[in-house]
């Protein structure tokens, strides 16, 4: 038997308990009715997401987000939210500029990968507004894991060592096995998250194409859960490839219909991001002021997403972010 | 220090000496930028077999542009495998990841990354950096830790506000003593004035080679810390034409990362 290893104690706040029997009874009065879902963005955030409720955002940032929901969140002004910032990019900026939330767990925030950093987000977390707990990209993603598997904690073996261990709410532990330190992260489970799909049915089933990041986990801790989809279709229609089918419909509450619904984002096999508008969006926000006229002119002064797509040139602009897209090309292409 | 000179810039020397060092048949999670530019590079040149994965969850794709996003699109042309993020981490916990090549805010002497805050307070950071996204999770689980960024003092401190992503942490035998897996850690680092290692015994940043035209003066006075230096010391081989000719044309034609000629 090895000697126990000297053990190192975390300091960040655990903004959402790993309550596994307390999911459990929530999940067992879910509803397992196979019923038509279909909704309004503006009724499923009313519905479904409440000042002060833990959000997850799915995707990637800025590729297959739910822009719709983000900006209806902000637009409907709700206050106090969680926020689990993984891989959190464009997300994040919307959120952030909507002043929407108060806590948040950080594996990615502010930056905008190759596109620099959010000054506005920059300024919503160094203004002390915000209680923040350190992660990272893999250990957030297994948190929704270890909620997805029903047990209160998986065991990793990164963060050991450095400051994001010291400010995350994670714990080492001793392997009972082979005696080893390990890391232990808590399961997570959001109140309410929001995933962007390709094609889903009424009731929910859905299935994206390309790469599925963390939703397949997210989509299954979160409690409550919108999906909005490029299209609806018919269930016969998800039938014919079910290994596709990466959400079954008794995970979700709400499917919305939004063509190109992760717009300005990039929605692989559909269209590229518009990085015209999300330059647009780090200009605007180099002041408070400007970021005020950008706001209301794009969110809180447009009644739902399609207004906000008109702005943006409608139709006609997502017909040159089609063009742009390298994925239809290669499927043109076989 | 580095000469300007006609035949290619910094960023392109950057890129070409972080190219070859990526050997062939290896298995790699590469971030955006320049990070991928110099994995692109080394397919098209030394190491065509080298597996390019991305944390996002594509694998093995070929690529056709550099991406803007470790998940868009550009990642995930004609790939072999389109996954999860949970798939890409799990492999470098499992060992089958021999590369990880990143960028960073702040590194020390350990080459142990900040790219979270500058500051000292952490609940009001100065500035507020992005915080992990995947780097600890790369740098604790996969083999070799690569590294790429410009070289001043700034950059290369004494001591870091904050320590996201972990080096060598205090030196020899601390990895293994915070619990992380045997045999994992930081390989190279380069910059724009030189190609470095690590000690093996001390575990801290040796220089093993100077760009042209750099002086042993040069990095001394651009590192905040105190670095070691290979006896003999090399010079870094310049680019060769081939090697530009292909960066240019085929890696980044656009000059997003090496700027526009």
């Amino acid at each position: 038997m090895k000697e126990s290893p000297e053990m190192v104690t975390s300091q960040g706040e655990l903004f959402s308990p790993p309550d596994v029997d307390a999911a459990r009874a929530f999940f067992a009065q879910k509803s397992r009715a196979m019923t038509d879902k279909r909704m309004s963005v503006n009724e499923a955030v009313s519905q479904f997401i409440h000042d002060g409720d833990y959000l997850a955002s799915g995707g990637f940032g800025g590729v297959r987000i739910a822009t719709s929901v983000l900006h209806e969140i902000v637009r409907q002004r709700k206050q106090g939210l969680g926020l689990s910032g993984h891989t959190a990019t464009h997300d994040f900026q919307i959120l952030a500029a909507g002043k929407c939330f108060d806590r948040c767990d950080i594996a990615y925030v502010v930056g905008l990968e190759r596109r620099g950093l959010s000054p506005n987000a920059r300024r919503y977390l160094e203004s002390g507004a915000v209680k923040m707990t350190e992660w990272s990209n893999a250990t957030l993603g297994w948190r929704y894991k270890a909620a997805a598997m029903g047990i209160p904690f998986l065991p990793a073996r990164s963060l050991l060592g450095t400051d994001v261990f010291r400010y995350s709410a994670a714990k080492e532990i001793t392997c009972p096995f082979t005696g080893q330190k390990l890391l232990a992260v808590p399961a997570l489970f959001p109140d309410a998250g929001v995933i962007h799909v390709h094609r889903a049915d009424q009731y929910g089933n859905s299935q994206v194409d390309g790469i599925s990041i963390a939703d397949y986990d997210m989509a299954r801790a979160c409690k409550h859960l919108i999906i909005t989809t490029e299209r609806i279709v018919s269930t016969d229609e998800i039938r014919k490839n079910p290994c596709q089918t990466f959400i079954p419909y008794w995970l979700v509450d709400a499917v919305c219909e939004v063509r190109y619904g992760s717009y300005p984002g990039n929605m692989p096999y559909e269209y590229y991001s518009d990085e015209e508008h999300l330059a647009e969006w780090l200009e605007a926000e180099k002041e408070e002021s400007t970021l005020q006229t950008f706001m209301d002119k794009y969110i809180y002064g447009t009644r739902d997403f399609d207004e906000y797509l008109a702005l943006k040139g409608g139709e006609e602009r997502m017909q040159v972010l089609h063009e742009l897209e390298p994925l239809k090309h290669c499927q043109e292409a076989v | 220090m580095t000469q300007s000179n006609t035949r290619y810039n910094l960023m392109e020397l950057m890129v070409c000496v972080a190219s070859r060092q990526l050997e062939d048949g290896r298995t790699a999670v590469i971030g955006t930028g320049m990070p991928l530019a110099a994995a692109m590079l080394a397919q098209k040149t030394t190491a065509p077999h080298l597996v390019v994965m991305f944390e996002a969850g594509s694998a093995a794709p070929e690529l056709i542009k550099l991406p803007i996003s470790v998940a868009d699109s550009y990642t995930q042309t004609r790939a072999l495998l389109h996954s999860s993020m949970d798939e890409i981490m799990e492999a470098c916990q499992r060992g089958m990841v021999d590369y990880t090549f990143l960028g960073g805010a702040q590194i020390d002497m350990y080459g142990n990354i900040n790219t979270s805050m500058i500051g000292t307070d952490y609940q009001h950071p100065r500035v507020r950096l992005p915080g992990s996204g995947g780097a600890n999770d790369l740098a604790s689980l996969c083999w070799k830790t690569f590294v790429i960024m410009p070289h001043d003092k700034k950059r290369f401190v004494d001591h870091l506000d904050f320590l996201t992503t972990p080096g060598y942490l205090t030196g020899p035998g601390a990895r293994e003593k915070a619990g992380l897996p045997p045999g994992s850690g930081p390989y190279k680092v380069i910059t724009t004035l030189a190609l470095m290692g690590y000690d093996p015994l001390s575990k801290r940043m040796k220089v093993e080679s100077l760009h042209p035209g750099v002086t042993n003066q040069d990095v001394v006075d651009n590192t905040g810390f105190e670095l070691l230096f290979a006896d003999p010391l090399h010079v870094t081989p310049e680019p060769t034409d081939e090697e530009l000719r292909i960066l240019r044309e085929e890696v980044d034609p656009e000059g997003v990362i090496i700027g526009k000629r």
